[in-house]
């Protein structure tokens, strides 16, 4: 039986498992919509396509399963742009569906046309402008298949309207087959050998891990594996929730708003056993300096991120939880044997942590950002799926929020997307309805979205916002403060809505919180309330983020307050006294 | 170091862009391009002619291989390998220089290709390095233009 493009779409969508897609309709996606009116999928509408995009990916990242969003042609397809981008850059498997203009009127600067394949081409992992109806279900398919295997990443199908109106026979596609696409997953025996290898020689090892680790579903064999042979562990921004962050054995995050013991010990360690990250620049500082004495074993399941940045030794392109399983394997899980070996370097690493830890001076008069999220961990006992804004509030969410559970920690790290929090916790919300989701935000980043509210009160959704307001763009002034002589340029927000007023117009909690006694009242009652909340904390205006490595610094030179000078340069514990096991 | 990378790809639309794209975008250079379908209808080869250290050579090529519609990629430079350009150029001649023009023509194996009454046009192919002495030789007597293609080449017999 005939179908139309629109009916095709909308059944392999169900095939791939689609059970929700956030959009916003127009003109050349009425045929879809139409379909839709009546179709067992879940249809999220946001308040600007930029808004759905996140959304998606918020969905992706909390759940595991490939988000989807859609748009129309020319400006609802230019403005996803902002969140393929977000997606692409870490890694999130999201499939975005824009409409397109006639097939036959393409190219002639029709109205609301823009080339959205072209645009898009360097932040997708790929894209389709299907152009024949009979193409659809096969093109629908093997986007699924690129955004969630391998390395996954965005993929962009342009939908032309006559193709969504025309009928072809449907019938069962085959399983795809790209022979130009066949990403390896099995990590190279030899490789995972010498790894291993490695890990019994090293003196001085540290765990490096990202965002791979959460990718893959791989928490709980690095776990294991940090466990078995008493490696500290740090984690980049987006690996948060991938190791437990209550463990002793974790060092927090590393880089250029790393901890004290994480960057020092990445710049001391013999060993660097890189899994699922990138090596990205917030995170070496400058790049010469970065583990100078190190052996390199690098994780990875995309060949391109290998020796990018970085040396790297020992590369093992695969799966990382596929290649942390065998690397196990070759260990033999016999417990103990490691904990005599490493007890002078953790007794090291403890001492960096001991010597200073992350913290901030309490004030009973001001209410201090990292106060807010200390409360909000301690309220929710670490088991919310946090999102946040970029800037200090991101900062601060992923020092004082200890994450033990992966899919928890949602925040745009490679783009660093201002707005993201807001629609990314509706995305998050939709796909896991039992848990809780808060977006820590600036007063800043949550106006870029702020219309996202509407969405999050329409379907119900117990979202919970908590700004962090200092009436400053606050990491900027940060900047500012320390390498531009307090010459704050455009930086002051004290223009700005009355957060609790605009959160009850639009049909929302809002709450007002200016001294530190209201925190915790304020903080349950929301927690609390079924109702979309936001709580507008006005916090302490100039607090910053430490520790701050300078740009195009070691990750050894950390600013560690204000008015306290760089920590001096630490001479490498190697060089002090020879550690030898 | 100069590399002539040879990249199978699908013989799909927006398929060259894509490559030209990542070249651009990651700020690696091209210094020629040329692109047929293969003896398979289905599949092209792009020839693209680059430069740069080991380590950018190594991400040109896993960059390229990450793209989803090429299928293999080889770094011919690293192989034996036959490569050929191919040169037409137009060159004024007159009763004193036509002589000439014809004996570098024979020299070089070039086909003449057009002629008229003040220029006549050659055909020439060759290594790069060929292409250049030609072109360096017929300058004194005159060259009006030339179009030069990019690069094709082709590994050697009994090769992987």
């Amino acid at each position: 039986m005939d179908k139309t493009g629109a009916e095709i779409l909308v059944q392999t969508l169900q095939e791939e498992g689609v059970d929700v897609l956030f959009g916003f309709p127009g003109g050349v996606v009425l045929n879809i919509y139409d379909v839709l009116f009546d179709a067992p999928i879940r249809h999220i509408l946001t308040r600007h396509e930029q808004g759905a995009a996140h959304a998606a990916d918020g969905y992706a990242r909390a759940t595991g399963k490939v988000g989807v969003c859609m748009s129309t042609s020319g400006p609802g397809a230019t403005n996803l742009v902002t969140g393929i981008a977000t997606a692409y850059m870490d890694s999130i498997p999201i499939v975005a569906l824009t409409g397109q203009v006639a097939t036959a009127l393409i190219g002639g600067d029709a109205f609301q046309e823009a080339d959205i394949v072209g645009i898009t081409r360097p932040i997708t992992k790929h894209s389709y402008l299907v152009k024949d109806v009979d193409d659809l279900a096969r093109v629908v398919h093997e986007a699924f298949h690129i955004a969630r295997t391998g390395r996954p990443g965005p993929v962009v199908i342009d939908l032309p309207k006559d193709v969504t109106s025309a009928r072809t026979s449907h019938h069962k596609q085959h399983p795809v087959e790209l022979r130009g696409y066949r990403p390896t997953v099995k990590g190279n025996p030899r490789q995972i050998k010498k790894a291993a290898e490695a890990i019994r020689k090293a003196t001085r090892p540290v765990i490096y891990a990202g965002g791979g680790v959460i990718l893959s579903g791989a928490a709980e064999e690095l776990t294991r594996l940090a466990e078995l042979t008493q490696i500290p562990v740090t984690l980049t921004l987006l690996g948060l929730g991938g190791f437990p962050g209550t463990s002793p054995l974790f060092l927090g995050m590393l880089g250029m708003h790393g901890t004290y013991a994480a960057n020092l010990a990445v710049s001391d360690s013999d060993l660097i056993l890189a899994v699922g990250a990138r090596f990205d620049d917030r995170v070496t500082g400058k790049i010469e300096e970065f583990a100078p004495g190190a052996t390199v074993v690098h994780i990875d399941i995309d060949p391109s991120a290998i020796s990018k940045n970085v040396r790297v030794d020992i590369p093992i392109v695969g799966d990382v939880k596929q290649v942390l399983r065998e690397l196990l394997k070759e260990l033999g899980e016999t417990d103990g044997q490691w904990v005599k070996v490493r007890e002078k370097w953790l007794k090291q690493v403890k001492a960096w942590q001991d010597e200073h830890p992350l913290s901030y001076t309490p004030s009973k008069k001001k209410i201090k950002p990292q106060f807010v999220v200390e409360k909000i961990f301690e309220l929710t006992q670490g088991d919310a799926i946090i999102t946040t804004e970029v800037g200090q509030n991101q900062m601060w969410a992923a020092h004082y929020y200890k994450f033990n559970r992966p899919r928890s920690f949602l925040s745009s790290g490679g783009l660093g997307t201002m707005g993201y929090g807001l629609p990314a916790a509706i995305g998050a919300q939709t796909g896991c309805p039992d848990r809780r989701v808060i977006d820590i935000a600036g007063d800043g980043s949550i106006q870029m979205n702020i219309q996202e509210l509407c969405t999050a009160v329409q379907y119900r959704l117990p979202v919970k916002v908590a700004i962090l307001n200092n009436q400053f763009l606050g990491m900027v002034r940060q900047w500012q403060e320390i390498f531009y002589g307090q010459r704050y340029s455009q930086v002051c927000l004290a223009s700005a809505p009355d957060f609790q007023k605009l959160a009850e117009a639009y049909g929302a909690k809002g709450y007002k919180v200016t001294h530190p006694d209201q925190v915790e009242p304020v903080l349950k009652e929301a927690l609390n309330s079924d109702e979309t909340c936001v709580m507008d904390f006005h916090v302490d205006r100039e607090e910053n983020v430490y520790p701050m490595v300078p740009p195009g610094h070691s990750i050894r030179d950390m600013i560690l307050g204000r008015g306290k000078k760089e920590v001096e340069k630490k001479v490498s514990i190697a060089d002090r006294d020879k550690i030898t096991g | 170091m100069r590399h002539t990378i040879s990249v199978l790809v699908e013989n799909k639309f927006g398929v060259l862009a894509r490559v030209a794209g990542l070249f651009s975008g990651r700020g690696y250079n091209i210094e020629s391009l040329s692109v047929a379908p293969t003896l398979d209808p289905t599949t092209s080869r792009i020839t693209i002619v680059t430069s740069g250290d080991d380590r950018v050579l190594e991400q040109i090529s896993k960059q390229l291989n990450k793209l989803i519609d090429v299928i293999k990629v080889w770094d011919v430079t690293q192989q034996e390998f036959v490569d050929r350009e191919l040169v037409l150029v137009r060159v004024d001649v007159n009763r004193d220089t036509r002589d000439e023009v014809f004996r570098l023509a024979q020299l070089f194996e070039a086909k003449v290709a057009d002629v008229g009454e003040r220029s006549l046009t050659l055909e020439a192919s060759g290594s790069e390095a060929r292409i250049e002495d030609l072109i360096r030789l017929l300058k004194p007597l005159g060259i009006r233009e030339f179009v030069r293609s990019g690069r094709v080449a082709i590994l050697k017999a009994d090769q992987k």
